[in-house]
């Protein structure tokens, strides 16, 4: 506008020709018109077709082992056992057994899975002080009011890890055992390392510095969560270096699963034993269950999952299948589209005439 | 009037006492006194001190005022408060949704960014005001006893100035001394109206005897005027002087401020009005705001998003009471107690829910629509105001949007109710012929040579025009009855095509002299009258020789003579030369007073000198100042008052004074001399100048206008000098101008009056009967009106010149009242008015003029097209009936195989009668026929194709209308009973079927009322165009108002919203920008409502697995900057630049158009079709993901971000759906969005892991960037989710595309055969779009709806209707339609035409024949008319009305016959009053 100004004679105001200014800059004006979309339609159909049988196929190669363990066996008593709040000091612990048919190649995971567990509420999710996981000294002793009501006990003790999410960590634990015959049972070696985002343990999550003093020690002042047993400087008895803010359990479960029905990763096969060098071999297993976390407040249920991964994920069919409708959608409106243009397509034939 | 005479003593009293009185606020006048006598210092004592100074302010905001005052107003957006409410909703911790400073975010980051556009317009504001303030400008200093330069702000009222040449008025300047020797200031006011032509200004009265030196501190009288108001043409006051007396003072004494001072080289004066009170800026007032069509849409549509939010929030508020209900006593673990530890109650919790999902939800209320529309807004008229095609290279203006929110108004526009003159018409005036004594000159010549202009090129016709070398047209209709006239011209009259290099090339030449393109000034003298005005003048001179009384004169003569006086001196032209065209040509200095010696000579001329140069001008004056010691005539110029001068001028001026001087040396110059032809008139209005140069044809030339005398040349006399004794003025309720002057050759008082020939033919004095004389009188005015009425039916405008002789004594009484008139304050308008009445009486009838007003260029084929858009026209104009309808046919707004019901009645029952009979008509006859159409037009085509499907949008009472190949013409007075409510709904089913209507003799009143009418109770979009001050209520009242910014000032401009230089861009602007803005901006807002709606219902899936507990699964991040950020550029731009047609299209297929008058791009059931939509791309978007994820281990947000990078990518593939242009902004805007998108969630994700805090996102995107499956997911989500739209536009496009789609199926074929396609026919193509079923079922039940009440009431109505109006007789046509009866008697100059006294022997019209008479004017080139006459018989017998059709050869009968019968209604008419 401000050119304009500059510009005299008898034309001063004479707008400038360019092809911005009069609205004509090039343009691809597509028409969707059976001629032009057709194409496009089958192409993406054959594409969605061919990307879905593929990943069909990948899905399949995967196995997956589910085990509903909430009152399966003898976890029936522990369940019992749970249902009233104050035995919650009580141990209890249960077996499950259960056989695979066919050998989980490559790497297993394996999981523990809830259902009906909502942690994905919002005023649970809010109920964490990140700050403090991140081992901020100030936040330990003094964490952040989103943790309310759980951020101190009753005397005024500050709780760490604060909130509601970590205090109703899932606390079962597993171990899971190998029939090799029926009188050899071998361990099964289960990493419990390496199970979170990499991020997670080492920027996310950190224990407050300490500078020669022990984990316990640091934590001095504040108290565990008030359905924990063990304080969070002890939670993995077997190493140390997991212990605290940065212990894998705690970190996996601070991630909140997004549904009420999850799982979360428990472990991975140790694949450096001989006898799982390949997978988990097919035979008969056990899992002996330390059961403490009750599920029957909220009709809720528990298992363990085993599977192996492809690379888009589990053995989870929603995909593949997902890929292969849409391509015969695609088919099929195209198809439609184009008896129809066939048979009524005078009309836009007659119009460009 | 006690006040004033206080005021008076206060004068000269002292300034304590002037303290006391001055209390301005209770004053109704304002009182200026010269500041020069009260010290700066003590500003207290300065009377003058109450008023505002010259410092203009227009900012809104002070630096510490904008934050509040721009927040209040911000505030009362009702969005903006609900957005401002809902973010501090979030501060409530039990409710919080957000972290509560990001909920903040977006209502600050809108509200900022309104704030800003306001702080930079207000800078802007604020820059441009200190540039006008720190102006420089000459101010008297009493301490420096001189002029020194002072910013204007430092300007105060009662300050002197002196203005110097080409200065522009700082403040309203009451002008005191002028260094022009005739008092007067030449001012353009070209900033303040848009005028070009110089203005004169005078000096006041008691000024005039003042030396050249004025000093200001010998000033001392006291100025009252009214207080500041807006009105640029009134200035109403008187100046006290010190002795007591009281001048009045006019408008013509005020300088307005931003007026450039022209032509003057110096002029002192007082200031009257600073600042803000002076007229200019109280005239100021920025743009409008309407609220468009589209607009209220859209708030229903958010009112219903509101409604939804509710239920939404309703419904999960409801679900996480029974989800929490299912748990009952015993709290799961994850159900968080309160921060205090406690449980919350089951229904506060759903309460508090209930507010949460407000929050969460609120983007379901499109935050950012209203600001996106503002700017898509702003870019659109940015756009139209750059059109190329928009602008006007004649008059360097360019279209401009003066109301920037209703672009999208533009293209709904159903009505459009035009302006006719200076509208349709150029408004440059041709002078066509005229009829003295009764005597019609036909000036065939000229009428060719109008003719030729338009065919060929420019030298040739000004050479042929020149020359006069058209052979002579022995026309004998000067003396034959004008029927031969008007068919021997009827064949060229309405070939106006304007060639446009003509037009061009005239502009060109007169670029600074308005109005005086050859073809209007070059008027070819009609042979016989030249002859006549020779003759008469050469009589005249040789009467003058011989010292006879000019009385001996035969009175044709003398008529001749007058009339051409008349014309010449009776208006307000102003003489320049085209070389200078802004200095006066200063022909008078030899004629002012006899110059005594050289020096005196020197010393008189030396001013001009200095402005103006080396001119011509000067030099010629020069030349004829040799012929000094003229005349003495006006020696002592106005003295004291005109009365005395009166007195004066007796004893001095004598005939033989008068001219004894010039008359032998103008008789030696070649009457044709070329220094002669440089003369430039430069008129207030068009008419005046064309009648100037009419009469110059006939060497009766002005040659020199001032306020107190004008100079004419006439042939053989030479120069005579007409002393201007009164000047009253033209205004449209006297509707004629007057002035009086002492006639030199007589010297008589003589008035001539000039008008439109309703007024003047009432005002002629009525002859007497009794003597040859009168008889004579009589014939002649029989005469003169039936030519009027000829001139009317050839579509030239008509004005009637009339003279009065006055005697000495008459004029002083007259004088006397008239001067009390003109000094009182207090309701001065209506004494002056008075008194013009009391002078313009019992005139002597001299002649008429018929004036051609050319149609502008296409008019016709714009007219045209606009119908072919499905847009009806009315023309409202304030034109004869005859003459409109001519034009209307000119223009095609008439068809001539249309029929045309003209509406005429007399009284409120005629009316209403009336109005019934052509109901019944219309229904009677066009129901018949509307029943085929309905059937078989749909294949046929062809009938079909003139009956516009209405829109239906309201349909009160009378649901569907069809409009049919009929006219409507009604006149002012009909018009007036017709509004009256209890005709108004009759009225307007009659007008609302008609295919157009033209409202003739309407008032500007009236055509307000017609479109409020038509726009309240049809409920319909209107549009008003209109260039004058008439139009401006008009233009007001409409949806939007369109002014043409053409010659009739800025009036119409300054009202309006949209002005244009042209009429025919009314085409472009609607058809193309009015359709592309409003497809744009209805599918823009479409998409708002889609994309919120989508985002919004993926959250709101998600309650149902998270226990209605409102967490979302999307980051509240993106949550909130998705509409403000992510997904805002595209759609702008979208919104700003895409193009559902090319406009090459759009204008030729008109019917386009359409598609925005029925709202086709915005219905309200596609509202709910994109929620729809959006409902099942939300379900698409959020279940993919779900299941995709679903019993994994993913964690919340690593769920929902890929759902959110999901939702953006098919939002914007929606977009690119709905594109249907691309250009590289396009590709780039999108490209953006995504990358802002990335960008943004990379930089956030990584930034910190604790701060968002209780979201935390980290590292989310980086590790979805790796996974396979965000890429699988985001590959087919969006196609699944689009896959039901693009289908649906697929099958649209290729089975039943909308006429938008055909049209830009033809944008894709190449050029010629799109040409080919389009010129194959027009309604092929129609009917190939008309054959989707969208137009089948709209059109389908029309039909049948209006058949069976109209068939039913058909037979039941004409019974009732002749018992209630018994013995009535109903005139249904024309006045006129009588004739017959009438045409056998002689004129009857006396008594009313009573209806009942015609014969009925026309009630049912006999077949077509040469005694049939044509009500309706026919148009010379109509080749075919149909002419509905519908007559009532008295009595209730004979039931039925006949409608007879003429065919084409009737009509040629009836043409033929019709010059008889066109004088009786003429005769019946003019006289009532006064004979």
């Amino acid at each position: 506008m401000g050119k304009t100004k500059d510009k005299s004679g008898p034309l001063a105001r004479r707008p400038d020709n360019s092809a911005f200014k009069q609205q004509r800059l090039p343009a691809w004006s597509p028409m969707l018109t059976a001629n032009t979309v057709l194409p496009f339609f089958y192409l993406l159909a054959v594409i969605c077709m061919l990307l879905g049988v593929w990943l069909l196929l990948l899905v399949q190669s995967t196995q997956e082992i589910k085990l509903d363990y909430t009152d399966l066996g003898n976890c029936n008593e522990c369940f019992d056992l749970r249902r009233n709040v104050s035995n919650a000091v009580q141990t209890c612990s249960c077996r499950v057994e259960f056989s695979i048919d066919k050998s989980l190649k490559g790497d297993v995971f394996f999981y523990y899975g809830l259902k009906n567990f909502h942690q994905n509420l919002r005023r649970y999710m809010d109920s964490r002080d990140d700050g403090q996981t991140l081992g901020r000294i100030k936040k330990l002793k003094n964490p952040s009011s989103y943790c309310a009501p759980f951020d101190k006990d009753n005397d005024g003790v500050p709780i760490a890890p604060c909130g509601a999410i970590a205090n109703s960590m899932f606390n079962d634990s597993f171990t899971l055992n190998y029939h090799l015959s029926s009188s050899r049972i071998v361990p099964v070696p289960l990493l419990r390392t390496g199970l979170t985002w990499y991020t997670d343990k080492n920027v996310k999550f950190r224990n407050p510095r300490a500078d020669n003093l022990t984990l316990a020690e640091v934590f001095e002042g504040t108290r565990p969560p008030l359905y924990w047993q063990k304080p969070v400087y002890s939670l993995d008895p077997h190493d140390p270096n997991n212990n605290g803010f940065i212990n894998e359990d705690l970190i996996v479960w601070m991630r909140e699963a997004a549904f009420p029905n999850f799982k979360k990763l428990y472990g991975i096969l140790n694949r450096a034993d001989p006898i799982f060098e390949k997978g988990l071999p097919k035979g008969n297993y056990t899992i002996d269950i330390s059961y403490n976390f009750p599920v029957q407040h909220f009709q809720g249920r528990k298992g363990v999952v085993l599977t192996t991964l492809t690379w888009f994920g589990g053995q989870n069919h929603f995909l593949p299948i997902a890929y292969l409708v849409t391509s015969s959608l695609i088919l099929l409106t195209a198809v439609v589209l184009t008896v129809a243009w066939w048979k009524f397509g005078k009309d836009g034939k007659n119009m460009k005439e | 009037m006690a006040r004033d005479g206080e005021d008076t003593g206060m004068a000269k009293a002292s300034k304590a006492k002037r303290q006391r009185k001055k209390k301005p606020k209770e004053n109704k006048t304002r009182t200026v006194h010269a500041n020069i006598h009260y010290d700066n210092a003590k500003g207290e004592e300065n009377p003058n001190r109450h008023y505002a100074s010259n410092k203009i302010k227009t900012t809104k905001y002070t630096v510490l005022s904008f934050l509040p005052k721009n927040l209040f107003e911000q505030f009362h957006r009702f969005a903006n408060v609900y957005f401002v409410f809902i973010a501090l909703l979030n501060f409530v911790p039990v409710v919080n949704a957000f972290q509560p400073e990001l909920a903040l975010a977006p209502v600050v980051f809108i509200l900022s960014v309104t704030a800003i556009k306001d702080l930079w317009e207000d800078y802007r504001r604020h820059r441009s005001d200190k540039e006008i303030n720190h102006m420089d400008c000459l101010v008297y200093s009493r301490e420096a006893k001189r002029y020194v330069e002072k910013y204007w702000k430092e300007l105060r009222v009662g300050d002197f100035i002196r203005l110097r040449c080409n200065e522009i008025l700082p403040a309203d300047i009451l002008l005191l001394t002028s260094s022009d020797p005739d008092h007067l200031c030449h001012i353009e006011t070209a900033t303040l109206d848009g005028e070009t032509n110089l203005k004169q200004r005078q000096i006041v009265r008691s000024f005039f005897d003042l030396d050249c030196d004025f000093d200001p501190l010998k000033f001392s009288s006291i100025i009252e005027c009214e207080k500041p108001n807006n009105d640029l043409n009134r200035f109403r006051g008187y100046i006290i002087h010190r002795n007591g007396r009281r001048d009045a003072l006019h408008k013509e004494n005020l300088l307005l401020r931003g007026c450039t001072v022209r032509n003057t080289e110096e002029a002192v004066g007082i200031v009257i009005y600073a600042g803000h009170e002076t007229k200019a800026m109280l005239n100021n007032n920025g743009p409008r705001y309407k609220r468009s069509k589209l607009e209220r849409q859209m708030n229903v549509d958010v009112f219903w998003c509101a409604f939804i939010l509710l239920v939404l929030c309703l419904f999960v508020a409801v679900g996480h009471g029974l989800w929490m209900f299912q748990y009952g006593d015993k709290r799961p673990v994850f159900d968080v107690l309160s921060p205090e530890g406690t449980d919350l109650s089951l229904v506060m919790s759903v309460i508090y829910l209930f507010l949460t999902m407000i929050i969460v939800f609120q983007v379901l209320i499109p935050i950012s629509l209203f600001v996106s529309i503002e700017i898509v807004k702003i870019c659109q008229v940015y756009f139209i105001h750059q059109d190329m095609d928009l602008y006007d290279e004649e008059t360097d203006s360019q279209l401009q949007c003066r109301a920037l929110n209703i672009t999208e108004d533009l293209g709904q526009m159903q009505y459009i109710f035009s302006d006719k003159t200076g509208t349709l018409t150029e408004n440059k005036m041709v002078f066509r012929r005229c009829t003295v004594a009764g005597v019609e000159y036909s000036h065939d010549a000229n009428a060719r040579r109008i003719a030729m202009y338009q065919e060929i090129d420019s030298e040739e016709e000004e050479f042929m025009s020149h020359g006069g070398t058209l052979p002579r047209r022995d026309s004998v209709t000067s003396h034959q009855s004008g029927r031969v006239v008007l068919r021997s011209h009827s064949t060229k009259s309405h070939r106006r095509t304007g060639s446009r290099a003509e037009a061009k090339r005239a502009s060109i030449l007169s670029k600074h002299t308005a109005f005086s393109s050859p073809m209007e000034k070059d008027v070819t003298p009609d042979p016989q009258l030249l002859d006549r005005v020779n003759e008469c003048s050469s009589q005249l001179d040789f009467m003058r020789f011989h010292h006879q009384s000019m009385s001996h004169l035969p009175s044709g003569l003398s008529d001749i003579i007058d009339f051409f006086i008349a014309l010449t001196i009776c208006n307000t032209v102003v003489v320049t030369s085209p070389n200078q065209p802004r200095h006066k040509v200063r022909t008078r200095f030899e004629l002012k007073s006899p110059v005594k010696t050289f020096e005196d000579f020197i010393k008189r001329f030396t001013p001009s000198r200095l402005t103006s140069g080396s001119n011509s001008s000067s030099s010629s004056s020069l030349n004829r100042s040799s012929n000094r010691g003229c005349s003495s005539l006006l020696s002592s110029p106005s003295t004291e008052s005109t009365l005395t001068k009166l007195n004066e001028e007796h004893l001095s001026g004598t005939l033989e004074q008068a001219f004894s001087a010039f008359s032998p040396q103008y008789d030696e110059k070649p009457p044709d001399h070329p220094e002669e032809g440089e003369l430039r008139y430069e008129a207030e209005s068009p008419d005046e100048a064309a009648l100037v140069y009419a009469a110059r044809a006939y060497k009766c030339s002005l040659v020199g206008r001032l306020p107190d005398q004008v100079t004419v040349e006439l042939p053989h006399l030479g120069k005579l000098t007409f002393e201007l004794l009164h000047t009253l003025g033209f205004d449209s309720t006297r509707k004629r101008m007057s002035v009086v002057v002492r006639h030199p050759l007589t010297d008589q008082i003589t008035v001539y009056t000039k008008g439109a020939d309703s007024v003047i033919m009432n005002l002629i004095k009525p002859p007497d009967t009794g003597n040859t004389k009168g008889k004579r009188q009589k014939k002649i005015f029989c005469r003169t009106q039936n030519y009027l009425n000829l001139y009317a039916a050839d579509g030239l405008r008509t004005l009637c010149i009339a003279k009065k002789t006055l005697s000495k004594e008459e004029y002083a009484r007259w004088l006397q009242r008239h001067l009390e008139a003109e000094t009182t304050i207090q309701g001065r308008e209506e004494l002056l008015f008075e008194s013009a009445l009391r002078l313009e009486t019992n005139l002597h009838l001299l002649g008429a003029t018929g004036v051609e007003d050319r149609l502008q260029d296409g008019v016709p084929e714009t007219i045209a097209t606009l119908r072919k858009a499905g847009l009806q026209i009315w023309v409202l104009t304030g034109d004869k009936q005859e003459t409109a309808v001519n034009i209307a046919y000119a223009c095609k707004l008439l068809d001539p195989d249309e029929e045309i019901i003209t509406l005429n009645a007399d009284s409120q029952e005629d009316c209403g009668v009336l109005l019934e009979e052509s109901l019944r008509y219309i229904q009677s006859k066009f129901l018949c026929n509307s029943r085929d159409p309905s059937t078989k037009t749909f294949l046929s085509n062809i009938a079909h194709f003139e009956i516009y499907p209405q829109s239906s949008l309201s349909s009160s009472q009378t649901a569907h209308f069809m409009v049919h190949r009929l006219g409507l013409v009604i006149d002012g007075r009909t018009l007036a009973y017709a509004l009256d409510k209890s005709l108004e709904d009759k009225f307007l089913a009659i007008a609302r079927s008609c295919r157009s209507v033209l409202c003739c003799r309407s008032t500007p009143l009236q055509k307000s009322m017609v479109v409020k009418l038509v726009r309240n109770k049809l409920k319909v979009m209107t549009l008003a165009i209109g260039d004058g001050a008439n139009d401006v209520s008009m233009i007001q009242v409409a949806d939007v108002g369109v002014g043409i910014s053409g010659q009739e000032g800025m009036q119409a401009v300054m009202a309006s919203d949209f002005a244009l230089p042209r009429f025919r861009y009314l085409q472009k602007l609607l058809l193309v920008h009015g359709h592309w803005c409003y497809s744009r901006l209805a599918n823009m807002i479409l998409y708002y409502f889609y994309k919120n709606a989508m985002l919004v219902t993926i959250v709101f899936w998600y309650q149902f697995y998270c226990g209605f507990s409102g967490s979302a699964m999307i980051d509240q991040w993106y949550l909130i900057f998705f509409n403000l950020m992510f997904s805002a550029f595209p759609q702008l731009i979208t919104g700003t630049l895409d193009k559902d047609v090319s406009q090459e299209t759009l204008q030729q297929l008109p019917q386009l158009y359409m598609s925005g008058q029925n709202s086709e791009e915005y219905k309200p059931y596609m509202f709910w079709m994109n929620m729809v939509d959006a409902f099942y791309q939300s379900l698409v978007c959020f279940f993919i993901p779900y299941f995709a994820y679903a019993d994994s281990d993913v964690d919340l947000f690593t769920w929902g971000t890929p759902i959110t990078t999901i939702a953006l990518f098919t939002i914007l593939m929606h977009l690119g759906i709905e594109t249907k242009t691309w250009t590289w902004m396009n590709w780039l805007s999108i490209a953006f969005s995504v990358a802002l998108f990335f960008t943004a969630a990379l930089f956030y994700n990584a930034s910190c892991p604790t701060c968002y805090s209780p979201s935390n996102s980290y590292w989310t995107i980086q590790r979805l960037l790796q996974d396979p499956l965000f890429y699988l997911l985001c590959a087919i989500t969006p196609m699944l989710a689009l896959l039901p739209r693009y289908f649906y536009r697929a099958c649209q496009g290729t089975l039943f595309p909308s006429v938008a789609q055909a049209g830009r199926q033809l944008d894709k074929l190449p050029s010629d055969t799109r040409r080919n396609v389009l010129g194959l026919s027009r309604f092929k193509m129609r009917s190939l779009l008309g054959a989707g079923p969208n137009f089948l079922s709209l059109s389908k039940p029309k039909v049948s709806q209006t058949t069976t009440p109209g068939s039913s009431q058909d037979k039941q109505s004409p019974m009732k209707q002749t018992r209630k109006e018994k013995g009535q007789k109903i005139q249904l046509v024309l006045p006129h339609s009588h004739a017959p009866s009438h045409a056998t008697h002689s004129p009857r100059l006396s008594g009313k035409p009573k209806p009942h006294s015609t014969k009925h022997s026309d009630e049912t019209l006999p077949p077509p024949g040469p005694s049939s008479p044509s009500q309706t004017a026919s148009p010379p080139l109509v080749k075919q008319m149909v002419s509905i006459h519908l007559n009532l018989p008295p009595d209730g017998a004979s039931q039925c009305v006949t409608y007879t059709q003429s065919s084409e050869g009737g009509l040629r009968c009836g043409r033929v016959a019709e010059p008889a019968h066109r004088t009786v209604p003429a005769a019946e008419r003019a006289p009532h009053t006064s004979l």
